[in-house]
């Protein structure tokens, strides 16, 4: 397979607001950046636990929400022009023998650039696994946490189990092409959009599928195939027939591939120095809630400060020997013309 | 002051000091009862403080609000008795008020 390169002077891992504010640090700096996340789009956690949410501790924000911070940071780093790789898990970094930093994603992308800047948070939010006994056997046969390929699903006997808006847009996707399909909840009430909720309850009406209401207690299936799923309904115990499962409940923060990068960790964090924000390996800078120091406090405050330190070190990391003029936005000329307001 | 008692999957019990005005989460979190993962740090966004009420406390926790049932659907094993720890407010009337963690907060 031939693969290519995209050749930049920074990879920043996560999206998160720590992430975004560090392309408008860099970018002061003409460092220019690829940014890399795992969400289908910017924010992290911000965007993912709570967009709604009122955040009352951003400096001159009395109150903001996690969706509003995200787009006012998209704001200030657009003068950047920094290029955003979304549904992308950074899954190898290794350094290369000419100094430089070979990332890869899961989606194929491989990046060499000149510094790493490691704003990955709580880690990789990944689909979360329902602690059903016997689970794991079936993974990846008949037990999938999201779908790569629909053509895989064709034909079978699915059961989505969930209530948001993944299981019921999956619901609306498949049951055209699936033998059988049955949704599982809960409950009798979606969260998921109420246009999808409406579609289902069609489908179910007319009787290209079933809802059934209850939680699934345990598994039977044969060499990872799934035959049934047990479930524990409201009014007594009953048995799915499925040869597909698709459990739905939400997302996780787990450490990720971050562990394997060769980088020294402390209790699943990565420990950098206050001055410069630079892990074990030099050219590799870690900021936001995913780093620790003495006195570490996990605020997203902190981790703009810490964008900012880092990348004064990131430009002297690219250019050795430079010395670097510590300019004001408010007076500089330069950095103006950078920001397209001069 | 309220005390609390959590009990775990394995039935070990401890008892711990609540203070008004805090949460059942921030009262498990603060004394490092294990099980009590809170991964959004209590902003009822990720059902990891899941806990089970203990048989006739549950009218003194008062039922659960829209958004922790919401919540509730990303948890696992949900019963009658379950809550999000993170919703419910230590008050003197729960002095005494015991709760199960599940095995797994998934």
């Amino acid at each position: 397979m031939s693969e290519e390169v995209i050749s930049t002077d920074a990879v920043i891992v996560g999206a998160g607001p720590c992430g975004l504010f560090a392309i408008f640090e860099l970018g002061l700096l003409d460092i220019k950046c690829h940014v890399v996340d795992i969400l289908d789009r910017p924010g992290g956690q911000c965007a993912e636990l709570y967009p709604e949410k009122p955040i009352y501790d951003i400096p001159a924000l009395p109150i903001v929400t996690g969706s509003e911070l995200t787009h006012r940071l998209l704001e200030q780093a657009k003068p950047f022009k920094p290029e955003y790789h979304f549904n992308q898990m950074v899954t190898e970094l290794r350094k290369l023998e000419d100094g430089k930093f070979e990332l890869k994603t899961d989606g194929g992308i491989v990046f060499h650039a000149k510094v790493v800047v490691i704003a990955a948070g709580g880690g990789s939010f990944q689909p979360k696994k329902p602690p059903i006994p016997g689970i794991d056997a079936y993974e990846g046969q008949s037990v999938f946490y999201s779908v790569k390929k629909m053509e895989a699903l064709r034909g079978r006997d699915i059961l989505i189990v969930g209530g948001g808006d993944s299981a019921l847009d999956w619901t609306l996707n498949l049951q055209p092409i699936a033998n059988s399909l049955t949704l599982l909840h809960r409950r009798d009430d979606f969260r998921a959009a109420p246009d999808s909720v409406k579609k289902m309850r069609e489908l179910v009406a007319a009787g290209k599928m079933q809802l059934k209401l209850g939680q699934v207690t345990g598994l039977t299936g044969d060499n990872g195939v799934l035959a049934s799923a047990q479930v524990k309904g409201t009014d007594g115990n009953f048995d799915i027939a499925a040869n597909a499962m698709l459990p739905f409940f939400g997302l996780t923060m787990k450490l990720g591939p971050v562990a394997e990068w060769g980088l020294n960790l402390h209790e699943n964090l990565v420990p950098v120095d206050t001055a410069k924000f630079e892990t074990s390996t030099q050219g590799i800078f870690a900021i936001g809630d995913i780093n620790t120091y003495p006195g570490k406090l996990k605020l997203i405050l902190s981790g703009f400060h810490e964008a900012a330190l880092m990348a004064q070190e990131a430009f002297h990391h690219i250019h050795p020997g430079e010395r670097l003029l510590f300019q004001y936005t408010t007076s500089s000329s330069s950095l103006q013309k950078k920001l397209g307001v001069a | 002051m309220a005390k609390i008692t959590f009990i775990q999957h394995n039935g070990t019990e401890q008892t711990v000091d609540g203070q008004a005005g805090m949460t059942v989460m921030e009262t498990a979190v603060k004394n490092m009862v294990p099980g009590i993962d809170a991964d959004c740090g209590g902003a009822c966004a990720c059902a990891t403080c899941h806990v089970y009420v203990e048989p006739g406390w549950l009218e003194k926790t008062g039922p659960r609000n829209p958004m922790e049932e919401d919540m509730l659907d990303f948890a696992f094993d949900v019963r009658d008795e379950s809550r999000l720890s993170c919703q419910i407010k230590v008050s003197d009337v729960l002095d005494g008020l015991r709760v199960r963690v599940p095995e797994k907060q998934f």
